[in-house]
């Protein structure tokens, strides 16, 4: 048992942070910190930052173009990524579809769609759940039927996170109608330029855009962007969530969320003491500090556990429930923090304007992010899906 | 014994809870965030139509010219504002704004009473401040007395309703400590008053706000509502009202909250069955249904003392927003969560409801603020 780092990440950790104070530019910090959108132009700038480095890909194999990272550096580099406030990586292309590619995909689709995940010549977004599939995603009904050299596909796809800025879509569609539910679907490439391809736009309860309605109308697709095998998707889309699942825990953010509540505690009066000094506070505070420093160690360990080779088992749905019920209990002490400035819905102090927001540096985005982030025990899996998960693994019988 | 609603507040409720659902598209419509083109916040026809039904006139005493006002009249209104979400000022322009003005106004002043009765006139309480937090005596905004004026510095934070308002009602020192109850003054002041500056803003939860700038603003000495410095039990019994007012809102936001979940619960499928049908989610449900059970008796409790002993009446109110406040987030998250990502959706009631439920908790003293007045009551 050696609760340290060895030397070899030491050093890498210091690159990271050298790398961050070099190159993160600091107003797009300073609007991460604050809770700001960061936009298209803004994300992609960052990808950009990140890729003249070499660094946008850690999960990828270098025969690819990426860092080919272990989980340990990986982690190093979020917690640090979080620590400075910088965006996080977009996910959708990166570690989501493109391991599915490197893995499943063929050689002309490796060659063709990874160059221009990094180069940010396009950007992906998913099509996995319906109105009718959630929690319960394999009853799925988007319809694709073979006819000759395309597919042509109808149904309609929802909750697709930044669909309005991608110019592609990666689709669960159901390619066999008889086939028992998860044997007869299929995963295809689709260009959302296609014509019958519709995005509307879901706002959500913070006022935010930021997922979609996506509708399928007729929509052809050409054979040879089906990945793998058709009616093979199921076992394609379960790989993928196994990476949609590194980083569940959200320690990062956690860590960046819970200094933010420190800092407009220490700001903010409470019968003529700072609130930070108020023993309820405090308290609140503080147990959700000790939660988070056991979970981190709990995230430690699998992925060192993962980094000599071992695959993540129940753990890593144990880490997504204690994970975003962290992260949501302290979106509850930042809202608290703010008083009655967690009152106004200023868009503008959120959209990246310059109007100033009114009460503490903070406490605009707290309440929004408070409502918003009731998402994170919702998507990836609800926390009641990761509980089944587990409560099979470890009792056994149906879900 | 009896915890029924007397004839009289029966047909109140029945009344507004008709009119609540039959003007269901008004109001929704007036509660969406994107639609922040409207200054007021609220709806300024729904608003004369609580009036015509009698609605202000519940919360006011009929020595104050209404034919309520009693801790079970203010129960029963904002019950059921709070059922449909209703984001109209009643607590801002009515409870706050009125009924301050009938305690402590003369009688020209207390002619505007009237007008708010009437659905003619709005009022915002412009009390709290940048600094203040959630302490009743902290007031840094100063009043000085030159010759037959008073002039006002200072600063006013997060001040609803104030864009809509007529007449602001602001605090101000006129001599002791900032954190002392004495030398508390309120003044009348109209809205379009020079050295009155406002900074408007919408509200997350709905309705509007903004910060006030105080910059020499004058005054005759008139505009003071009660005596020099003596404000101070007047505010007290004002939050006090609003407080019970805004935790039976909230209870009713809760029954709706409620409502729409059980109702998800037995018609959303998925696994071939209704969710309801699962054990885990319905034990959820049950908790939730317990807990707003609680918050009902605690309502109950807090409007059953509106009258006793300042004592009693406090620690009731503290203890009635301190468990509302819990029940509160519980019934909004898990509302949410046992909805799913519909919930997250602007378009759907839920939001708009869970909002106004969580937000409540940031007015007049949190959940934890409320635990420390009750101790200190239990301890007094």
């Amino acid at each position: 048992m050696d609760l340290n780092y060895s030397a070899e990440e030491q050093a890498f950790r210091r690159e990271v942070q050298d790398f961050l104070a070099q190159k993160l530019p600091a107003e797009m910090a300073d609007a991460m910190r604050n809770g700001k959108e960061l936009g298209k132009e803004g994300h992609e700038k960052w990808h950009a930052i990140l890729n003249d480095q070499g660094w946008l890909a850690p999960n990828w194999p270098k025969e690819f173009g990426g860092c080919e990272w272990n989980a340990v550096q990986r982690h190093i580099f979020e917690e640090e990524c979080c620590r400075a406030n910088a965006p996080r990586i977009v996910p959708f292309g990166l570690s989501m579809l493109a391991p599915v590619l490197q893995k499943f995909g063929s050689k002309a689709q490796q060659d063709h769609y990874l160059p221009r995940i990094l180069s940010g010549e396009d950007w992906w977004c998913q099509g996995y759940s319906e109105p009718g599939a959630g929690s319960d995603l394999a009853s799925l009904k988007t319809r694709a039927v073979r006819n000759g050299d395309h597919y042509v596909v109808n149904g309609q796809k929802t909750w697709t996170t930044l669909g309005q800025y991608a110019n592609w879509i990666f689709c669960l569609v159901r390619t066999d109608p008889d086939a028992k539910q998860q044997s007869g679907i299929s995963f295809l490439l689709i260009d959302m330029d296609t014509p019958g391809i519709e995005v509307r736009p879901i706002i959500l309860l913070d006022g935010t855009h930021e997922v979609n309605e996506v509708w399928f109308t007729d929509v052809k697709v050409p054979v040879e962007n089906l990945v793998g095998e058709e009616n093979k998707g199921w076992t394609y889309a379960k790989y993928l969530l196994t990476h949609e699942r590194t980083n569940i825990a959200g320690v990062g953010f956690s860590r960046a969320g819970l200094d933010a509540v420190k800092r407009m505690a220490r700001s903010q009066m409470h019968r003529g003491r700072p609130l930070i000094e108020n023993a309820h506070f405090a308290a609140r505070v503080a147990r959700a500090e000790i939660d988070l420093m056991a979970m981190s160690t709990t995230n430690l360990r699998i992925i060192s556990r993962a980094a000599a080779g071992q695959a993540p088992g129940v753990e890593s749905s144990m880490l997504k429930v204690k994970g975003t019920e962290i992260r949501q209990e302290i979106n509850d002490l930042a809202r608290r923090a703010a008083g009655a400035y967690a009152l106004p819905f200023v868009s503008e102090a959120l959209e990246g304007g310059n109007e100033p927001a009114m009460g503490p540096e903070g406490s605009a985005a707290a309440a929004p992010q408070y409502f918003n982030n009731r998402k994170l025990s919702i998507f990836g899996g609800s926390n009641e899906i990761q509980k089944n998960i587990i409560a099979k693994v470890k009792l056994g019988g149906g879900a | 014994m009896n915890f029924d609603l007397t004839d009289e507040r029966q047909m109140l409720q029945d009344t507004l809870r008709r009119f609540l659902r039959d003007n269901q598209e008004a109001l929704r419509a007036s509660t969406r965030l994107g639609e922040s083109d409207n200054k007021l916040g609220f709806d300024a026809e729904i608003w004369t139509k609580l009036a015509e039904l009698g609605v202000i006139g519940a919360l006011f005493s009929e020595a104050d010219g209404g034919f309520g006002g009693a801790g079970f009249d203010l129960t029963t209104v904002f019950e059921e504002l709070g059922r449909a979400g209703v984001v109209e000022p009643l607590l801002d322009s009515a409870i706050l704004g009125g009924g301050l003005i009938a305690e402590l106004g003369n009688d020209p002043q207390k002619e505007l009473v009237e007008d708010v009765i009437g659905g003619a006139l709005h009022l915002a309480l412009a009390h709290g401040e940048p600094n203040s937090r959630y302490d009743l005596s902290q007031v840094e905004t100063t009043a000085q007395v030159a010759e037959d004026e008073i002039i006002l510095n200072g600063r006013k934070a997060v001040v609803v309703n104030a864009e809509a308002a007529d007449y602001l009602l602001v605090s101000a020192r006129e001599s002791g400590a900032v954190d002392a109850q004495d030398g508390i003054s309120l003044f009348l002041v109209p809205r379009d008053t020079a050295g009155l500056s406002l900074r408007g803003y919408p509200l997350l939860a709905w309705g509007r706000a903004a910060e006030l700038d105080l910059d020499d603003l004058r005054l005759p000495a008139s505009a003071r509502l009660g005596a020099a410095g003596a404000a101070y039990p007047a505010l007290h019994r004002a939050m006090m009202r609003a407080e019970v007012a805004l935790a039976a809102e909230t209870l009713g936001a809760m029954e709706t909250a409620t409502a729409l979940t059980r109702e998800y619960l037995l018609t959303r499928q998925q696994f071939g069955r209704p969710i309801g049908s699962f054990q885990a989610l319905q034990h959820r449900m049950a908790t939730l249904l317990i807990e707003l059970e609680q918050a009902r008796s605690a309502v109950i409790n807090a409007a059953g003392h509106l009258d006793a002993s300042p004592k009693e009446q406090a620690l009731q109110i503290a203890a009635a927003r301190n468990l509302i406040g819990r029940a509160g987030r519980l019934v909004a998250e898990e509302s949410i969560q046992l909805h799913g990502g519909i919930a997250m959706t602007e378009e759907y009631e839920l939001a708009h409801i869970a909002k106004r439920i969580v937000m409540a908790d940031h007015r007049f003293g949190d959940t934890d603020t409320q635990l420390e007045r009750f101790i200190d009551h239990c301890a007094a």
